[in-house]
């Protein structure tokens, strides 16, 4: 890896940290270093700083807050799988995690890392877009809410201000009744989704209450399949939910790279969510 | 948590060597751990990049944003005065030194070769093509330094497509045209064969482009004295590199050493003089200091020569039973922008292998070597064998596939017998020995064949969405690239002996020095175990030396599984030596007639006697030479160079069942069976870490793997995350067994294992997947074999 020349700091509190970053608008945030690194060995980056925030302790863990979950941005992509408060109030977080990349980036990459980076190829914005996460900003001047559907701005673009730093992330948790499922579609173990969905769904009886379905790599950013949501609702188990899935890929701009192009990702977008689907409410 | 001791740990792993059994039971068979891991496993190693000299410097190249471009300025003046910086070059300050890359292999008299500067000086034909360098005191100066270096470039057309380079109005590469070469074998009445024919079937297959990928990176560092010179690199081919590079840089061959340190894999990728290793030595001459270059992977990616690429357009004729009449073949091999060392040969290695195991009246093997604005390409993993066997191995399936035979069935009716051998092929080549149905009944036991045919029938019926495909593959292949007279036949530039030399230390240890250069497969355990065997020592008091012009004076180098097969003999006829004169100097020490003395467990024996001399006692009797007789030197240390009469020829039955996931197109192995005959086995645990390491990259052709260029001629896949290679997460379980019918054509009967894996498993993978698609109407899916491609593949049919 040969990145070009960039300062390193490693500031002690949040609130130095935030400084360093409204005072410069070329440091960027330093946190695991599995996505932020590559890009300086590719010398895409030129970031003037690199701003460490490892050892910000406030930035790190996982709390249950009854209503919700609040990960740190900090907490490790091992951390988030084996968390207790996870697993409990916000399972498809944790299935999600399971897919991120190989043991070892999974213990060094960061769940804040994960979405701050904004990659709409990465499995967790889908993930806490499905699950209306409310993203935590903090600067010199406070702290912010934003909501998971304008946190994701544009590819590699998030909705942090310069000097705000995430700190966390509110997960809400959903009542009983729920069942979830990641369905990630890659060509190698350790490969990047070709196309990822994460879905939520509570059942009720022989069919469906009420359906969040996220898609990874569709577009941009992360994407909600509104239109299969809304035709999944009362859809009963069977034909009927197959028949809503086919509307998983409206209004989707996926891109086109080499392991797909945008026809044949909209196709896999309509079966992964049916096989989500299907494996979030337990029916083969 | 605590240091770790290597050295704890590397006593560990010597010891975990189970087998310490007395000298008596053979060497040769025996599952040895390599003698090389507990050093490689605990980073005790000597990469090239790990090395460093003396006000060592690091030189970084600046590299051709375009595929095809004039020159028209390199001002690297920008790049002189900054921090670290000690010199910036651009090609035009080596024009009248550097020379031009050799090409080794002109395979026939219409071949054009154009020159091939090592920087580029006024043209530029491929993406990555380096225009210019900075040396500075540290690589991250030095590439920052590049940053201000000003090239500008007046473009010119790229030239991707072969077919369109054929033709006459395309934009040229060079200005002697596209076509590099081309050559025409015809064996047999092509055109009776033919006519009337009851079968005719012709496909267009097409070999991707492949990144060799090595694990170790390649690095070069140069060094001079003022007076001689040294080169480490991360290459397969110490030996030919000297020669070469004393050839095109004009430094004489005796001031220049070659030093192979650790290598990490090579498949092909490091038999090759560079661009970078010639650089380096100049630079190393012009500044009178060591000069270390390291890529990085993605520098690599565009920069490592590629391999296959090929267009192959394939005609078979059959009678109405399966019996083959005739094969035409007609290939397009994609050269690249320029012939490396043996770029042109790659294709004509498989020249007479397109006919592989099966008999026929008439054979007829075309082509034409095309220049494009790529990476050129050249020699990997079976060069040449895995492009015809990928082929004929495709057509019998689709022979099958046409007659309603089983496809193990069509080419029953065709492989040669195993009574027959030896066999001399349409394509001229004298098959010593196999047993094509021994290997294939084995497999097929093995293999569980017909419970998955009736699950695959089973899965047709019910139309799952899941199908199951079966896929053969009855290869085999020439190798252990030998016998200097074919060789040079064929217009190779070198030969292709190989040289072995026995040193008998005063204890009585020996030290074994090799012409071949491994980088990974082990040669230091097996030579250790020849030489066990044939001088009666233990084991663990060989060592062997290699991959040095200073300590192992003469060899041909690793590639083409050819170092066990002659360079492994060549120290077997060493040690034969060192027996004459040891018997010799037994026979005056015991006073009797060397006629009358055994050699047995390390000892000359007076017959009927107890009366002996240990090959150690003599070893050391040599060495103070108190007592030797008349003309007999006071070493017992030989030469030998061994120059098979044959090449040889492995060969087996891989069987591949696969999941078709046919509404996302993805495919899963889900069962692999090999059954190889590579002769005799001298370590079988080094012979199954072949297997499996050659079939993956076989797996990854047909799966994974495809070097892709847009329509500027720009690399897209220059990371691993675009490139994608297979891990053991994706790889099923190999079963693996053997078949041992010894070759004929050296005194061991070990045929060579290397390439065997690549060569036999990319067309059983590939049928595999036809097969489970076949019902719906699909004929074949272009490699890779991708989830996209196998999806369009059956939309393409439902239409
Ligand atoms: C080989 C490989 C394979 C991978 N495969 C996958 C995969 O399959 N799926 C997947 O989802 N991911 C994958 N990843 C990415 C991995 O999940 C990373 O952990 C993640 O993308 C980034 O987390 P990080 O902590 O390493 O962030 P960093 O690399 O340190 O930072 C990433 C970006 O986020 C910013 N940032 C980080 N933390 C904060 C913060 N608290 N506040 C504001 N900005 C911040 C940084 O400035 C930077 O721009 C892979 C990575 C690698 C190297």
């Amino acid at each position: 890896m040969i990145p070009a020349q960039f300062e390193y700091v490693r500031p002690d509190s949040l609130a130095e940290a935030s400084q360093v970053l409204a005072e410069d608008e070329d440091a960027k945030v330093l946190a695991g270093g599995q996505s932020l690194l590559p890009l300086l060995r590719l010398r895409l980056a030129y970031p003037s700083k690199l701003v460490d925030v490892g050892r910000l302790a406030e930035l790190r863990g996982v709390h249950d807050r009854g209503d919700h979950v609040y990960i740190g941005a900090l907490t490790t992509h091992d951390e988030v799988m084996r968390s207790e408060a996870v697993n409990d109030g916000c399972p498809l977080v944790a299935l999600a995690t399971a897919h991120v990349a190989d043991r070892a980036i999974r213990h060094r990459g960061t769940f804040g890392g994960s979405l701050a980076h904004a990659d709409p190829a990465g499995d967790l914005p889908a993930v806490v877009l499905a699950l209306d996460g409310v993203f935590v900003a903090r600067s010199a001047g406070g702290e912010r809410e934003i909501p998971a559907a304008e946190f994701f701005v544009d590819y590699l673009e998030n909705a942090l201000d310069a000097g705000e730093i995430l700190a966390g992330v509110r997960i809400p948790k959903l009542g009983p009744g729920w069942g979830f499922h990641y369905e990630k579609f890659h060509r190698t173990a350790q490969a990047w989704a070709i196309v990822g969905v994460a879905a939520a769904v509570r059942r009720s009886n022989g069919s469906i209450a009420e359906a969040r379905i996220g898609l990874t790599n569709m577009g941009s950013t992360p994407v909600r399949a509104h239109a299969a949501e809304a035709a999944l609702q009362g859809a009963e188990l069977g034909d009927q939910v197959r028949r809503a899935c086919e509307e998983a890929a409206a209004d989707t701009e996926p891109p086109a790279d080499l392991h797909g192009r945008p026809d044949y990702r909209r196709h896999l977008a309509r079966v992964l969510t049916h096989r989500a689907v299907r494996a979030a409410t337990g029916t083969p | 948590m605590s240091e770790l001791d290597t050295g704890a740990v590397a006593e560990q792993i010597a010891q975990s060597d189970q087998i310490n059994e007395p000298a008596a039971t053979p060497e040769l068979g025996r599952p040895r751990r390599r003698k090389e891991d507990a050093r490689l496993l605990t980073g005790r190693t000597r990469w090239t990049d790990n090395l460093t000299r003396p006000g060592l410097l690091h030189v970084v190249f600046l590299r051709s944003p375009m595929a095809h471009a004039r020159i028209t300025r390199v001002d690297v003046s920008g790049a002189r005065g900054l921090p670290g910086v000690v010199a910036a070059f651009s090609g035009q300050d080596f024009a009248d030194e550097q020379g031009s890359l050799p090409c080794a292999w002109p395979v026939s008299e219409d071949i054009v070769i154009p020159d091939h500067p090592p920087m580029a000086v006024s043209e530029v034909r491929y993406v990555g093509e380096a225009v210019a360098c900075v040396i500075a005191t540290d690589r991250y100066k030095a590439a920052d330094a590049l940053e201000a270096i000003e090239v500008d470039y007046e473009p010119l057309p790229a030239v991707l497509d072969m077919e369109e380079a054929l033709t006459d109005g395309s934009p040229k590469v060079h200005e002697a045209g596209n076509k590099a070469f081309s050559t025409k074998i015809v064996s047999g009445d092509v055109e009776a064969a033919f006519r009337d024919a009851p079968v005719v079937i012709e496909r267009t297959f097409r070999q991707q482009r492949l990144i060799p990928s090595a694990m170790e990176p390649r690095a070069v560092l140069a060094d001079t004295d003022g007076d001689t010179f040294t080169v480490w690199t991360s290459t397969q081919i110490p030996h030919v590199l000297r020669v070469m590079l004393a050839v095109v840089t004009g430094i004489p061959e005796h001031r220049l050493r070659v030093v192979a340190p650790d290598v990490g894999g090579g498949f092909g990728s490091k038999l090759q003089v560079t661009a970078e290793e010639v650089l380096c030595l100049l630079l190393a001459r012009r500044l009178g200091r060591a000069v270390k270059w390291t890529e990085s992977r993605s520098e690599g990616n565009l920069t490592v020569h590629h391999g296959r690429d090929q267009l192959q357009r394939l005609r078979l004729a059959a009678d109405a039973d399966g019996r083959l009449r005739g094969l035409r073949v007609d290939l397009l091999a994609d050269m690249g922008a320029y012939l490396m060392l043996v770029t042109p040969g790659v294709p004509m290695l498989g020249a007479a292998m397109f006919n592989a195991i099966y008999k026929m009246d008439a054979y007829e093997f075309a082509c034409t070597g095309v220049f494009t604005t790529k990476m050129p390409t050249d020699a990997y993993r079976g060069a040449g064998r895995p492009e015809a066997t990928f082929g004929i191995e495709r057509m019998m399936d689709e022979l099958a596939a046409e007659l309603g035979v089983d496809p193990l069935e069509v080419r029953r009716r065709n492989w040669i017998r195993h009574e027959e051998f030896p066999y001399t092929t349409i394509a001229g080549l004298t098959y010593d020995s196999g047993n094509y149905e021994a290997a294939t009944d084995k497999a097929l036991s093995m293999f569980g064949y017909d419970k998955l045919r009736a699950e695959q029938a089973d899965r047709r019926d019910r139309g799952d969405p899941v199908q199951l495909g079966i896929g053969v593959s009855t290869y085999t292949e020439m190798c252990g690239l030998a016998p200097s007279r074919l060789l040079g036949e064929s217009n190779y530039g070198a030969g292709g002996w190989e040289h072995g030399s026995i040193r008998m230390l005063p204890t009585g240890k020996v030290e074994v020095i090799t012409g071949t250069s491994p980088h990974g497969q082990g040669h230091v355990t097996s030579w250790s175990q020849i030489v066990a065997d044939s001088l009666g020592v233990p084991f663990e008091d060989v060592t062997v030396l290699h991959g040095d012009t200073a300590i192992s004076h003469k060899g041909m180098d690793t590639y083409g599984s050819r170092s066990l097969v002659v360079g492994g003999i060549a120290v077997l006829r060493a040690c034969d030596k060192v027996k004459d004169k040891a018997r010799t100097l037994a026979a005056h020490l015991l006073e009797c007639s060397p006629d009358d003395l055994e050699f047995a467990a390390g000892a000359f024996k007076v017959r009927g006697t107890d009366a002996q001399r240990t090959i150690q006692e003599l070893a050391y009797a040599a060495f103070t030479a108190h007592d030797l007789p008349e003309g007999v030197e006071a070493r017992l240390d030989a030469d030998a160079t061994f120059d098979p009469d044959n090449y040889s020829f492995p060969h087996g039955t891989h069987l591949c069942a696969v999941e078709v996931d046919t509404e996302t197109g993805m495919v899963r192995i889900r069962s692999y069976v090999a059954v190889d005959d590579v002769g005799k086995v001298v370590n079988p645990l080094i012979v199954e870490g072949q297997v499996h390491g050659g079939i993956a990259q076989g797996v990854a052709q047909a799966l994974y793997e495809e070097a892709v260029y847009d329509a500027d001629g720009n690399l897209l896949t220059t990371t691993m995350a675009d490139y994608l290679l297979p891990s053991a997460a994706d790889l099923p379980t190999f079963q693996l067994d053997r078949t041992e019918t010894p070759a004929t054509s050296n005194p061991l009967g070990v045929k060579g294992v290397g390439e065997a894996g690549t060569i036999a498993s990319t067309p059983a993978v590939v049928n595999a997947v036809v097969d489970a698609l076949r019902p719906s109407g699909v004929r074949d899916v272009e490699m890779p074999c991708t989830p996209e491609r196998v999806w369009r593949a059956l939309e393409g049919a439902r239409r």
